[in-house]
């Protein structure tokens, strides 16, 4: 299927963001990310289907995501789809974490 | 790469989210993803490339091998890994000038090289880098001439590439541990090319 992935030749993309000296995650939350979907991918879904996941972000989404957002756009719409989790339980437990926080 | 509308905070709280909500389900352990995060922040790097290219300047018959089947290489060198299965290796000469890119998302040999730089993932890079190799090249300070051919490689989930740069004039005494320090992870992609130490040194063993 055709899609903002395939970006081989595309224009207007600008210059190639070279970063000096950088770091393997940006965030703990990238590393977290990283390897939520490294051991998920290793035993519940190959990892072709992890990046078709990702592939399925709307484009608009896609364009406009950092990389490891869409990982975890992937990471969330498998997990959801083969009922680890649902999406219900991860907004209440995104509401029961913010409010701890205060 | 692009800004997103989300905010850090926030992600960072859906991440916790779900990292807490699949550790209480069994499906993930908290102690696996430390070690998975620490095996590609300090294990997993660069410096497995730069031991296989090293050997291939040092062992004309390694070399060959490398060449002729870069999977089969690098596994007698311990080096295969997960995202590395299968791997073509491409030589730069001086006519020819060999670019890894992976224009559908991010393909790269994790086991050999590490987790890729932004730059690879970004989206201009992904983009240019088939069509306007030179000038991509240019920013990365590296000037092709034009009577030297450029080959750019397009990654894939199944096969991955290594670039096996030119070893620099000037290093014919150095050691293969004192050569595999002088190769850098761009070298390997395609974005840079191997310098001589700047004056001979204590790695010139």
């Amino acid at each position: 299927m055709n899609g903002p992935h395939d970006m081989g030749g595309m224009h207007g993309m600008g210059p190639i963001p070279i970063e000096a000296d950088e770091s393997v995650f940006h965030s703990q939350w990238e590393a977290k990310v990283f390897a939520m979907s490294f051991a998920t991918f290793c035993n519940y879904f190959p990892v072709d289907e992890t990046r078709h996941a990702s592939e399925r972000m709307p484009p608009g989404d896609y364009l406009t995501s950092s990389y490891y957002e869409r990982w975890l756009y992937a990471l969330e719409l498998l997990i959801t789809e083969h009922n680890l989790v649902t999406p219900e339980e991860i907004e209440q437990r995104i509401a029961k974490l913010s409010q701890e926080e205060y | 790469m692009p800004h997103s509308h989300h905010s850090e905070s926030d992600i960072a709280l859906r991440v916790r989210a779900i990292e807490s909500l699949l550790a209480e389900k069994g499906i993930i352990d908290p102690a696996t993803l430390d070690a998975i995060i620490d095996a590609y922040e300090h294990r997993i790097g660069p410096h497995n490339g730069a031991r296989i290219v090293a050997k291939a300047w040092v062992s004309y018959d390694y070399k060959q091998r490398l060449l002729a089947d870069g999977t089969s290489a690098i596994a007698e060198l311990g080096l295969t890994g997960f995202s590395s299965e299968h791997m073509v290796v491409v030589e730069n000469t001086p006519q020819v000038h060999n670019l890894v890119v992976c224009t559908l998302c991010s393909c790269y040999p994790w086991a050999i090289l590490g987790l890729p730089p932004t730059w690879y993932k970004s989206f201009a890079y992904r983009s240019r880098a088939v069509i306007e190799p030179r000038k991509v090249l240019q920013e990365f300070g590296l000037d092709i001439p034009d009577e030297v051919e450029i080959r750019v490689w397009d990654s894939n989930a199944d096969l991955r590439y290594l670039v096996l740069p030119e070893r620099p004039s000037g290093t014919e005494d150095m050691s293969e541990e004192a050569l595999a320090d002088l190769v850098t992870r761009n070298a390997m992609i395609g974005t840079a090319k191997v310098y001589p130490p700047r004056s001979p040194s204590t790695i010139t063993a």
